[in-house]
This record gives C-alpha cells, structure tokens and sequence, in this order.
C-alpha cells in the first residue's frame, strides 16, 4: 500500500518528507495495536484516564447549552412554582424518614433471623452525589458523563442509583469524570431477581426503545406484567434488593423455549440531573474463604466463582452482556451459547435459600 | 518548512474544535439519527483544500478524539478517519477540480467507507451495531457538503 501513490509530483505536493501511503500504513498500525490493548483491557487504562482527563473541558463545554437552558428555565420558575415543589418536597422527606427508620428496624431483624453474618446481603455504607454531566442516548449508546472521577474515589464498575432505582455503573474513569454504562445499554447487564418469587436471572439492555430485557427465561417461568424487578447481587457489582425495573410485558410463544420478557426501568433516566454513586461492603467478595466454605452443593464454587474478586466484577458483569446481544439481535438462533450462562447461578441460589 | 507559514492552521484547529462539538452534543434521538458527521467532513474539507497543513495526521488525532469522546474502542474512529483522509489527501487535486455536486457524491463515497470500517470494527470487537436508520447519516452528510465547504471556504483566505 505504501508504494501506491507515490510519484514524485505527490510527495512534492504533499510537502512531508513521507509519502500519505506510508504516513496512512503507519497510523492504520498503531490504530490497530491501540485497539487490540484496547480491547484486551488493562494496558490502556492509564492512557485512558489520561486522555478523558484532556477531553474533560470539552465534554464540559458540549454540555454547556442545555446546563444554560436548565438554568435560565430554573431562574425564571415563578415563586409559587418553587414554593410548592419545596411544599412537596418536604412532605416526600418527611414520608421517606419515616420509611428509612422502618427500614432500619427490618434490616436488624433480617439480621437477626439470618443469623449468619456471611449470609448478609451487601448493604450500601456510603454514596456520594455527581451531577450529570452529558447524556448519550442513542440506540446502541446509553451512558451519561458525571462530574466524579477518581478524586472523589469513584472506580471503574461502581454502582449508580438514582432515587428510584438502580441506573447503571461506571466504566471509563477520568481524574473528575467518569463514564456511566445504563442498565438499558445493549452491552449491559444486571443481575436481577423478581420481587415476587424470588426468581432470579439476568436483566440485559434492550438499547432501542430504554428497555431491559430478560432473555434467559424458560417460557415456563413464572413471571408476569407489573413484577418488580430487585438486584440480586450476585456479581458483586451491584448491592442487593435495590429496584431495577418493572416488567411490562411478557410473550410466549409455543415454538420457543425462551419467553419474551420486557421490563421498563425505575430510574428516571431522561429526566435525572443528580445521580448517586454508592460504596457497599460485600462480605462474600471481601472475604473469598467465607463462600467456599458452605459448601453442601457440589457446583457452588463455580457459581459463585466470576463473582469473587471485587476488581473483576466489572468483566464478569460485563460478559453476559456481550453474549446476550448476539441472541437479542437474531432471533432465528433459540438456544444460543451463552443460554447455559444463568445456570450455575440458579444452582447457586438453591444453596443460599 | 516554508510552506507552514502560508497554511491557515489557527482556522483548522478552530473549525476541527467545532466540528467535534457539533457530533458530539447531545441531540433528540430523532435528529441524531440523521445527523451527519461533521468531524469527517471538516477533516475532509481540510484534507482537499490544505492537505499539507493537517493531512492524514489530522485524521487520526480527531478520529482519537472522537473515540474517547464516545467511548468507543480507542482507535476505532482513528482508523476509520485516517483512511478516507488518506483517499482525500490523495486525490485532493482530482477531487478540488470537480464542480461541487460531484465533490457530494465523493464525499458520500468516503462517508460510506467511513461508517462501513466503524462498523465492521464494532463487529469485530463484539459491540452492539447500528441499525439501518443509521446509515441515512451518509446522505445527510453529502447533502450538507456544498453548504459546510461554502462556509469552511470563507473561514480561510483563497488560494
């Protein structure tokens, strides 16, 4: 490719001492060792963190418009307005005050009657608040940029929660800002259990219309329209009980083995401006002996195994999304590789239960 | 190099900054989806009408660019924007000749080896496609060329 292209009028005109087949054969190479470090994790993050730090004031300024929009509309409110949202606002404290006390009192007798200190599910000991940045959403894009990066301690594969349900986690890290994959990005994953039956499964981006779907259900499954969908908190990525989604609609068809199930998601993701990023302690993944050793069922260890180290949660949670988006997209395809996936988890929620 | 003094690099850097604020600030889904690339055609414009001043590595830095912007596989956009630049800065002469309506046919020509190699890379790195929807941005972009050429003319001085 390199010697196409490179009369001697060329490289006159051109003014490099190289010729553009050389300059271009030159860049296509480092393009692509870029993207197999790339791709292979790990050895670009510092490039990475390095360069969204660069990009940081741009994506600053890109989403200045609308900050100034919001801002104007928000300085313009009539005082009425204001005076009965704050109105609102302070009866909706008062409510949840009174919920967070309950709670308090659940978790103890929770505590209590598990008796088991291993047993406890994660609890969320800390969160801190980030304003949203920019939103992305597109089809196969849907992540927000947040004004928290490693400085305020935010990691990569960090939990984000909005008031009403579990938004997504963070990906790329910047030194101020960080990259949030949502639950509803078709290369996400959660994993969920429904509210009423304690069933559990994984919950994957649906991308187009902000859904989630649940790809991995036996049309046998005992789920329907208005279930809630809770985090299971197997993976250790995300802390358990916190609400996801709701299901809207369930399709079954004789033909698959699979059922079509569609869940809507809790958090308001077109309208939030502030999200939380959560902190939990998660016994199971802080402690790797404490899992291996109840073990009655013989497949636990490897159940349990892609969840146990923190730092990898990330990429454990991460591969059951790649895998799902091939039998999402081709529907011709009814038992897919990765269908055993979901397994070994079931396996190991008979133990836990 | 002497040829450096004559090339209008303040005005590229500006428009190139412009350009990537412009694919990256959020739109409605309905208008993102037929929103053309300006980055590439900035970069494309550049590459015909100066292809001394930023040529294929001009490519390359705002395809970067583009990539951490989206998060995207790093290299993914840079390859893609190297390429067509390195077909533009080629043909640069060929391509400057022809009467604007031609040049859109050109461009619409790169946009699609543009979006085919991003594509291909997202397929490749086992990431979610596109839809079909998507490729309206190719004809969108060719048919914002005479306009986006008029006006990155006028920002430099003619030859």
């Amino acid at each position: 490719m390199a010697a196409y292209g490179l009369g001697a009028t060329n490289r006159r005109l051109t003014g490099h001492g190289s010729s553009p087949g050389l300059r271009f054969t030159l860049y296509a190479f480092v393009s692509i060792v870029v993207m197999v470090l790339d791709q292979r994790g790990g050895w670009l993050t510092e490039a990475r963190f390095l360069l969204q730090a660069a990009a940081y004031p741009l994506q600053l300024a890109v989403s200045s418009p609308s900050a100034a929009w919001a801002w104007i509309k928000e300085s313009t409110q009539a005082r009425e307005a204001l005076r009965a949202e704050n109105e609102r606002l302070r009866a909706r404290e008062s409510a949840l005050a009174l919920r967070a006390l309950n709670y308090e009192g659940l978790a103890r007798e929770n505590a209590q009657l598990r008796g088991l200190a291993h047993a406890l599910p994660p609890i969320v000991d800390r969160w801190l608040i980030g304003e949203i940045v920019n939103v992305e959403l597109t089809t196969l894009r849907q992540r927000l940029l947040i004004n928290r990066g490693t400085t305020n301690g935010v990691f990569a594969g960090q939990a984000v929660l909005d008031d009403s349900g579990l938004l997504g986690q963070t990906i790329h890290i910047g030194p101020w800002s960080a990259e949030v994959i949502l639950v509803t990005d078709p290369e996400h994953a959660v994993p969920v259990q429904i509210e009423r039956t304690g069933l559990r499964t994984i919950a994957v981006g649906a991308g187009n219309e902000g859904t989630l779907a649940l790809p991995y259900l036996p049309a046998n499954a005992d789920v329907k329209a208005g279930d809630l969908l809770v985090t299971s908190g197997l993976g250790g990525v995300f802390p358990a009980g916190y609400p996801v989604a709701r299901v809207a609609e369930v399709h079954r068809d004789a033909i698959q083995p699979l059922a079509q199930v569609r869940a809507v998601p809790l958090a308001r993701i077109d309208r939030d401006r502030e999200v939380a990023l959560v902190w939990f302690n998660d016994e199971r993944t802080k402690n790797p002996d404490i899992q291996a050793q109840p073990a009655p069922h013989p497949s636990v260890p490897a159940g349990a195994a892609p969840a146990a180290p923190a730092p990898a949660s990330a990429a454990a949670s991460a591969v059951p999304a790649k895998a799902a988006a091939a039998p999402a997209k081709s529907k011709t395809s009814p038992a897919p590789k990765s269908a055993p996936k979901p397994a070994p988890e079931d396996q190991a929620e008979d133990e836990v239960q | 190099m002497s040829a450096r003094m004559r090339e209008p690099r303040g005005r590229l850097f500006f428009t190139i900054l412009l350009a990537l604020f412009l694919s990256v600030v959020p739109l409605p889904a309905w208008l993102d989806a037929v929103r053309p690339a300006f980055l590439v055609l900035t970069v494309l414009y550049w590459s015909i009408a100066a292809p001394r001043a930023g040529g294929i590595s001009l490519g390359w830095i705002a395809g970067l660019a583009l990539d951490i912007f989206q998060g995207s596989v790093l290299g993914q956009h840079a390859l893609a924007l190297s390429l067509v630049t390195y077909i533009a800065v080629r043909e640069h002469q060929k391509i400057r000749s022809k009467p604007v309506f031609q040049q859109s046919l050109i461009v619409m020509g790169e946009l699609f080896i543009y979006e085919f190699v991003v594509f291909a890379i997202d397929g490749w790195t086992g990431h979610a496609l596109y839809g079909p929807l998507h490729w309206l941005q190719i004809l969108t972009g060719a048919l914002v060329w005479p306009l986006a050429a008029a006006l990155l003319g006028r920002s430099h001085a003619p030859r």
